[in-house]
């Protein structure tokens, strides 16, 4: 068993996407280390409930890891100090007894607040839908075999798909771009064969759908990657860069 | 225009103008170098890089990349800060593998603009420009005239001054910043980049901007310590 810690917590707080918002300051007792962050936030809402209070509103869905859903930019990084982990995968132990533990919500305009520290994400959705496909008739089932890739390349590609498309990079980003969340989309379908014959349609697709949505210019500065809870790495940014420029250049 | 209407358009504006900024400083080091082995050497290139057309061509397409470098550079920062929202987060923290300079390109790129006004006062309006003007007609000092083409004397002069010097290496420093950053920074933008890339283009990009920067300093410091002596 962890020991027990009692922190305080600050906390945005924020009506709708255009409102105010403003901190609000809470005091945990006793918080036994092994609770998950979320589980923490459970607590806490539980008790502003039974107090009268309006509860925190926050995002999250399979507390594993893998949907994407919690969204929580903690002590100034997204998904809290642990590296190659989301939110929900946080325990109370990362923190110690008396801490100040400051919890925001991912600022950038192209993700408006909905409210505390929920915010909308559909901008992604809308990346997606501009190109993150792949169309063509499949027809029946192939046999798995049918089409060879090379291991490398089908690792990479399993690299760029393990994207959860969380945010967390246009959180991180000083510059609010979306150019690792892109760039993984983009090179999850172009590295595979299937993906190839619709490459740099996609990537211009996607990329201009991206900069239409208010996303800002990539500068390389890399804290995209180092906040990616499933270290999604720069070099797909290198590789949408050189299919939009390839693209461009063929036009 | 896919160059100024999407986000990697505008970068690879910024990388291009990046790189070729980068190779006419490599140029202007090994020029600077010939000064510490021959005086004579060395004013035999700044006879050959006064007011002659080839010269002023080169000028002209200079000034243009720096231009289009700045006027991007507060472009991006403008739209940039506009993605970012107006709420800024109340903690921040930078990871480990963040560069500092990464983050400054902005303050770096101005401390260098300030450098490179000081630079062109010092060298230029007293090289090159007199000899401009006296080509077109302006009346212009005779004595600033014959010391036009003089590069050696015009370096002794400037670091002479201990002021200068220190300014000097401060703009040098901050160059390094921008440098180290942006060469590297340039390769990726183009695509020019993969796992095993990253590193050697970082590497490449500190061990090049180091070797620029401390041959510019060399002649500094050779030069004002022999002011001493």
């Amino acid at each position: 068993m962890d020991k027990n810690i009692s922190f305080t917590l600050k906390i945005w707080r924020q009506n709708g996407p255009k409102e105010k918002g403003h901190f609000d300051t809470f005091q945990m007792k006793d918080i036994p280390g092994d609770t998950s962050f979320l589980e923490m936030l459970d607590i806490l809402n539980e008790q502003l409930i039974s107090e009268g209070k309006e509860p925190v509103v926050f995002d999250h869905d399979c507390r594993e890891g893998i949907c994407g859903m919690c969204s929580l930019y903690i002590n100034g990084h997204p998904h809290g100090p642990a590296t190659g982990a989301t939110t929900c995968q946080i325990y109370m132990r990362r923190f110690q007894d008396g801490d100040t533990i400051t919890v925001e919500p991912w600022r950038s305009a192209g993700f408006p607040v909905i409210k505390d520290l929920m915010v909308d994400r559909s901008a992604f959705d809308k990346i997606m839908q501009a190109g993150g496909y792949v169309s063509v008739r499949t027809g029946a089932p192939q046999d798995a075999n049918a089409i060879l890739i090379p291991k490398p390349i089908a690792d990479e590609a399993m690299d760029a798909a393990s994207c959860i498309g969380c945010g967390a990079c246009v959180a991180a980003c000083k510059n609010g771009s979306a150019m690792l969340f892109v760039s993984a989309k983009v090179s999850q379908l172009n590295l595979l064969p299937q993906g190839k014959p619709e490459a740099l349609k996609r990537a211009k697709a996607m990329l201009s759908k991206m900069d239409e949505l208010g996303f800002g210019n990539c500068t390389n500065t890399r804290a995209c990657e180092a906040e990616c809870p499933k270290c999604v790495s720069i070099t797909n940014i290198a590789r949408l860069n050189r299919d939009f420029i390839r693209a461009k250049l063929k036009d | 225009m896919w160059l100024s209407n999407s986000s990697v358009g505008r970068k690879v504006v910024m990388s291009v103008t990046g790189v070729a900024l980068i190779l006419f400083l490599t140029f202007h080091m090994a020029m600077n170098l010939v000064s510490l082995f021959s005086a004579e050497g060395y004013n035999m290139v700044c006879e050959f890089l006064g007011a002659n057309w080839y010269a002023l061509a080169a000028t002209v397409i200079l000034a243009a990349l720096f231009v289009i470098h700045i006027i991007y550079a507060f472009w991006l920062t403008m739209q940039n800060r506009q993605a970012r929202g107006n709420e800024r987060y109340a903690v921040t923290d930078r990871p480990k593998t963040v560069e500092w300079a990464s983050q400054n390109m902005l303050v770096l790129g101005l401390i260098v603009i300030v450098g490179l006004g000081l630079h062109l006062f010092h060298f230029w309006s007293k090289m090159q420009l007199p000899e401009l003007m006296h080509n077109m007609g302006a009346s212009v000092d005779p004595m600033t005239l014959s010391y036009a083409a003089d590069g050696v004397f015009h370096i002794e002069n400037t670091f002479a001054s201990v002021a200068n010097v220190v300014l000097y290496l401060v703009w040098l420093g901050a160059l390094w910043f921008h440098l180290t950053h942006g060469f590297w920074s340039a390769m990726q933008t183009l695509g020019w980049n993969n796992k095993v890339w990253l590193n050697r283009w970082k590497c490449i990009s500190n061990i090049y901007t180091s070797i620029v920067v401390a041959c510019f300093a060399l002649v500094i410091i050779v030069f004002f310590i022999k002011s001493l002596i």
